[in-house]
Protein backbone atom coordinates (compact mmCIF):
# COMPACT_ATOMS: atom_id res chain seq x y z
CA UNK A 1 0.00 0.00 0.00
CA UNK A 2 1.26 3.40 -0.86
CA UNK A 3 -0.29 6.29 0.96
CA UNK A 4 0.97 9.22 -1.04
CA UNK A 5 1.98 12.08 1.19
CA UNK A 6 0.61 15.44 0.15
CA UNK A 7 4.02 16.79 -0.77
CA UNK A 8 3.32 18.28 -4.16
CA UNK A 9 6.12 20.34 -5.63
CA UNK A 10 4.54 23.62 -6.55
CA UNK A 11 5.82 23.93 -10.08
CA UNK A 12 6.93 20.51 -11.35
CA UNK A 13 3.43 18.98 -11.18
CA UNK A 14 0.80 20.49 -13.45
CA UNK A 15 -2.74 20.47 -12.15
CA UNK A 16 -4.07 19.33 -15.51
CA UNK A 17 -2.11 16.06 -15.38
CA UNK A 18 -4.26 14.71 -12.58
CA UNK A 19 -7.34 15.49 -14.65
CA UNK A 20 -5.84 13.66 -17.63
CA UNK A 21 -5.39 10.49 -15.56
CA UNK A 22 -8.93 10.80 -14.21
CA UNK A 23 -10.36 11.03 -17.73
CA UNK A 24 -8.22 8.02 -18.72
CA UNK A 25 -9.91 6.19 -15.84
CA UNK A 26 -13.28 7.33 -17.21
CA UNK A 27 -12.58 5.66 -20.55
CA UNK A 28 -11.90 2.34 -18.81
CA UNK A 29 -15.15 2.65 -16.83
CA UNK A 30 -17.13 3.62 -19.94
CA UNK A 31 -15.79 0.63 -21.87
CA UNK A 32 -16.53 -1.75 -18.99
CA UNK A 33 -20.06 -0.32 -18.79
CA UNK A 34 -20.63 -0.89 -22.51
CA UNK A 35 -19.49 -4.51 -22.28
CA UNK A 36 -21.72 -5.09 -19.23
CA UNK A 37 -24.68 -3.52 -21.05
CA UNK A 38 -24.02 -5.72 -24.07
CA UNK A 39 -24.14 -8.76 -21.78
CA UNK A 40 -27.27 -7.36 -20.14
CA UNK A 41 -28.95 -6.85 -23.52
CA UNK A 42 -28.63 -10.57 -24.31
CA UNK A 43 -30.08 -11.55 -20.93
CA UNK A 44 -33.49 -13.24 -21.54
CA UNK A 45 -36.34 -10.88 -20.68
CA UNK A 46 -40.11 -11.60 -20.56
CA UNK A 47 -42.40 -9.74 -22.97
CA UNK A 48 -43.79 -6.53 -21.50
CA UNK A 49 -46.99 -4.98 -22.74
CA UNK A 50 -47.52 -1.46 -21.33
CA UNK A 51 -51.31 -1.78 -21.63
CA UNK A 52 -51.30 -5.12 -19.74
CA UNK A 53 -50.52 -4.47 -16.04
CA UNK A 54 -50.14 -8.19 -15.32
CA UNK A 55 -46.95 -8.21 -17.44
CA UNK A 56 -45.34 -5.32 -15.52
CA UNK A 57 -44.30 -7.24 -12.43
CA UNK A 58 -42.51 -10.15 -14.18
CA UNK A 59 -40.68 -7.61 -16.34
CA UNK A 60 -39.64 -5.51 -13.33
CA UNK A 61 -38.41 -8.63 -11.50
CA UNK A 62 -36.43 -9.75 -14.55
CA UNK A 63 -34.95 -6.26 -14.82
CA UNK A 64 -33.82 -6.44 -11.19
CA UNK A 65 -32.35 -9.87 -11.89
CA UNK A 66 -30.42 -8.60 -14.89
CA UNK A 67 -27.39 -7.82 -12.79
CA UNK A 68 -25.13 -7.16 -15.79
CA UNK A 69 -27.40 -4.38 -17.02
CA UNK A 70 -27.74 -2.89 -13.53
CA UNK A 71 -24.00 -3.12 -12.97
CA UNK A 72 -23.45 -1.49 -16.37
CA UNK A 73 -25.61 1.47 -15.36
CA UNK A 74 -23.85 1.62 -11.99
CA UNK A 75 -20.42 1.73 -13.62
CA UNK A 76 -21.71 4.35 -16.08
CA UNK A 77 -22.83 6.53 -13.14
CA UNK A 78 -19.42 6.17 -11.53
CA UNK A 79 -17.90 7.16 -14.84
CA UNK A 80 -20.04 10.32 -14.97
CA UNK A 81 -19.01 11.26 -11.44
CA UNK A 82 -15.32 10.75 -12.21
CA UNK A 83 -15.65 12.86 -15.38
CA UNK A 84 -17.27 15.68 -13.41
CA UNK A 85 -14.48 15.56 -10.82
CA UNK A 86 -11.88 15.56 -13.60
CA UNK A 87 -13.41 18.60 -15.27
CA UNK A 88 -13.00 20.71 -12.12
CA UNK A 89 -9.68 21.84 -13.46
CA UNK A 90 -7.83 21.46 -16.69
CA UNK A 91 -9.01 22.53 -20.13
CA UNK A 92 -12.19 21.01 -21.55
CA UNK A 93 -10.71 21.05 -25.07
CA UNK A 94 -7.77 19.01 -23.76
CA UNK A 95 -9.68 16.53 -21.61
CA UNK A 96 -12.84 15.83 -23.58
CA UNK A 97 -11.25 14.21 -26.68
CA UNK A 98 -9.43 11.70 -24.43
CA UNK A 99 -12.82 9.99 -24.10
CA UNK A 100 -12.20 8.67 -27.64
CA UNK A 101 -9.92 6.10 -26.01
CA UNK A 102 -13.15 4.31 -25.03
CA UNK A 103 -13.35 3.10 -28.66
CA UNK A 104 -9.99 1.39 -28.21
CA UNK A 105 -10.93 -0.44 -25.00
CA UNK A 106 -14.33 -1.46 -26.37
CA UNK A 107 -12.71 -2.97 -29.45
CA UNK A 108 -10.12 -4.84 -27.40
CA UNK A 109 -12.69 -6.07 -24.85
CA UNK A 110 -15.02 -7.16 -27.67
CA UNK A 111 -12.26 -9.36 -29.04
CA UNK A 112 -11.97 -11.07 -25.68
CA UNK A 113 -15.61 -11.30 -24.60
CA UNK A 114 -17.54 -11.48 -27.86
CA UNK A 115 -14.84 -13.04 -30.07
CA UNK A 116 -15.00 -10.18 -32.53
CA UNK A 117 -12.05 -10.10 -34.86
CA UNK A 118 -9.59 -7.29 -35.22
CA UNK A 119 -9.18 -6.41 -38.89
CA UNK A 120 -6.76 -4.12 -40.71
CA UNK A 121 -8.91 -0.96 -40.49
CA UNK A 122 -9.78 -1.43 -36.82
CA UNK A 123 -6.09 -1.91 -35.98
CA UNK A 124 -5.14 1.25 -37.90
CA UNK A 125 -8.00 3.16 -36.25
CA UNK A 126 -6.97 2.03 -32.77
CA UNK A 127 -3.38 3.10 -33.44
CA UNK A 128 -4.51 6.53 -34.70
CA UNK A 129 -6.79 7.15 -31.69
CA UNK A 130 -4.00 6.16 -29.28
CA UNK A 131 -1.63 8.46 -31.17
CA UNK A 132 -4.10 11.35 -30.96
CA UNK A 133 -4.68 10.91 -27.23
CA UNK A 134 -0.92 10.61 -26.64
CA UNK A 135 -0.46 13.88 -28.52
CA UNK A 136 -3.07 15.53 -26.28
CA UNK A 137 -1.35 14.17 -23.17
CA UNK A 138 1.98 15.51 -24.33
CA UNK A 139 0.49 18.90 -25.18
CA UNK A 140 -1.17 19.12 -21.75
CA UNK A 141 2.01 18.33 -19.83
CA UNK A 142 3.80 21.10 -21.71
CA UNK A 143 1.00 23.63 -21.29
CA UNK B 1 -26.15 -1.14 -51.24
CA UNK B 2 -28.19 1.15 -49.02
CA UNK B 3 -27.16 4.77 -48.92
CA UNK B 4 -27.28 6.74 -45.71
CA UNK B 5 -30.19 9.22 -45.92
CA UNK B 6 -29.52 12.90 -45.31
CA UNK B 7 -32.10 12.91 -42.51
CA UNK B 8 -30.04 10.32 -40.60
CA UNK B 9 -26.86 12.34 -41.07
CA UNK B 10 -28.58 15.51 -39.82
CA UNK B 11 -30.06 13.72 -36.80
CA UNK B 12 -26.68 12.28 -35.81
CA UNK B 13 -24.99 15.66 -36.32
CA UNK B 14 -27.68 17.23 -34.13
CA UNK B 15 -27.01 14.56 -31.48
CA UNK B 16 -23.28 15.35 -31.54
CA UNK B 17 -24.06 19.07 -31.17
CA UNK B 18 -26.31 18.44 -28.14
CA UNK B 19 -23.66 16.17 -26.63
CA UNK B 20 -20.96 18.81 -27.05
CA UNK B 21 -23.11 21.32 -25.14
CA UNK B 22 -23.50 18.63 -22.49
CA UNK B 23 -19.72 18.70 -22.03
CA UNK B 24 -19.77 22.51 -21.74
CA UNK B 25 -22.40 22.41 -19.00
CA UNK B 26 -20.58 19.61 -17.15
CA UNK B 27 -17.48 21.81 -17.15
CA UNK B 28 -19.49 24.81 -15.91
CA UNK B 29 -21.14 22.70 -13.21
CA UNK B 30 -17.90 21.00 -12.17
CA UNK B 31 -16.41 24.39 -11.30
CA UNK B 32 -18.90 24.62 -8.40
CA UNK B 33 -17.22 21.58 -6.80
CA UNK B 34 -14.13 23.64 -6.07
CA UNK B 35 -16.19 25.23 -3.29
CA UNK B 36 -16.98 21.81 -1.78
CA UNK B 37 -18.39 18.44 -2.75
CA UNK B 38 -21.92 19.27 -1.57
CA UNK B 39 -22.18 21.73 -4.46
CA UNK B 40 -22.43 18.74 -6.80
CA UNK B 41 -26.17 19.41 -7.01
CA UNK B 42 -26.38 22.39 -9.34
CA UNK B 43 -28.42 23.18 -12.41
CA UNK B 44 -25.49 23.26 -14.81
CA UNK B 45 -24.48 19.67 -13.97
CA UNK B 46 -28.09 18.51 -14.08
CA UNK B 47 -28.57 20.23 -17.44
CA UNK B 48 -25.29 18.78 -18.75
CA UNK B 49 -26.32 15.23 -17.82
CA UNK B 50 -29.78 15.86 -19.31
CA UNK B 51 -28.17 17.00 -22.56
CA UNK B 52 -25.99 13.86 -22.66
CA UNK B 53 -28.99 11.61 -22.07
CA UNK B 54 -31.11 13.70 -24.46
CA UNK B 55 -28.52 13.43 -27.23
CA UNK B 56 -29.17 9.69 -27.39
CA UNK B 57 -32.72 10.34 -28.70
CA UNK B 58 -31.78 11.91 -32.08
CA UNK B 59 -28.82 9.49 -32.23
CA UNK B 60 -31.03 6.41 -31.99
CA UNK B 61 -33.52 7.98 -34.43
CA UNK B 62 -30.63 8.67 -36.80
CA UNK B 63 -29.01 5.24 -36.74
CA UNK B 64 -32.33 3.51 -37.44
CA UNK B 65 -31.59 4.01 -41.13
CA UNK B 66 -28.30 4.19 -42.95
CA UNK B 67 -24.89 2.74 -42.41
CA UNK B 68 -23.46 2.68 -38.92
CA UNK B 69 -19.92 2.96 -40.30
CA UNK B 70 -20.82 6.41 -41.65
CA UNK B 71 -22.99 7.58 -38.77
CA UNK B 72 -21.01 6.33 -35.77
CA UNK B 73 -17.83 8.31 -36.56
CA UNK B 74 -19.96 11.43 -37.01
CA UNK B 75 -20.71 11.44 -33.28
CA UNK B 76 -17.02 12.08 -32.73
CA UNK B 77 -17.46 15.42 -34.50
CA UNK B 78 -18.69 16.42 -31.05
CA UNK B 79 -15.01 16.72 -30.12
CA UNK B 80 -14.62 19.35 -32.83
CA UNK B 81 -17.64 21.34 -31.61
CA UNK B 82 -16.29 21.10 -28.06
CA UNK B 83 -13.00 22.62 -29.24
CA UNK B 84 -14.91 25.68 -30.51
CA UNK B 85 -17.14 25.98 -27.43
CA UNK B 86 -14.04 25.74 -25.20
CA UNK B 87 -12.56 28.70 -27.06
CA UNK B 88 -15.83 30.62 -27.01
CA UNK B 89 -16.96 30.00 -23.42
CA UNK B 90 -13.75 29.26 -21.51
CA UNK B 91 -11.24 31.13 -23.66
CA UNK B 92 -9.10 28.02 -24.03
CA UNK B 93 -6.54 28.41 -26.83
CA UNK B 94 -6.91 26.33 -30.00
CA UNK B 95 -3.37 25.03 -30.42
CA UNK B 96 -1.67 23.07 -33.19
CA UNK B 97 -1.27 20.17 -30.75
CA UNK B 98 -5.02 20.01 -30.07
CA UNK B 99 -5.90 20.27 -33.78
CA UNK B 100 -3.36 17.58 -34.69
CA UNK B 101 -4.59 15.30 -31.91
CA UNK B 102 -8.23 15.79 -32.99
CA UNK B 103 -7.34 15.03 -36.61
CA UNK B 104 -5.66 11.77 -35.54
CA UNK B 105 -8.60 10.80 -33.31
CA UNK B 106 -11.19 11.54 -36.04
CA UNK B 107 -9.17 9.62 -38.64
CA UNK B 108 -8.88 6.74 -36.18
CA UNK B 109 -12.61 6.62 -35.43
CA UNK B 110 -13.39 6.72 -39.17
CA UNK B 111 -11.04 3.73 -39.65
CA UNK B 112 -12.69 1.84 -36.77
CA UNK B 113 -16.09 2.61 -38.39
CA UNK B 114 -14.87 1.27 -41.74
CA UNK B 115 -13.43 -1.82 -40.05
CA UNK B 116 -16.66 -2.48 -38.20
CA UNK B 117 -18.89 -2.48 -41.28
Amino acid sequence: MTSSPPTIPTHSVKRSNKSVYMVLGCTVFAAAAQVLMKFGATHPMPQMNPSEPSTWMPFAMALLGNYQLLLGYGVQSGNALLLILALRDGELSMLYPIIALTYVWVNLLSMYFFHEHLNFWKAIGIALVIGGVALLGRASSRA
Amino acid sequence: MNKTPLSSILLVLFASLIGSFGAVFLKLGAAHLNRGFRYIVNWQLAFGIALFLGSSVPFVMGIRHGELSVLYPMVSLGYVWTLFWSKLFFNEPITKGKLGALALILAGIICIGVGGS
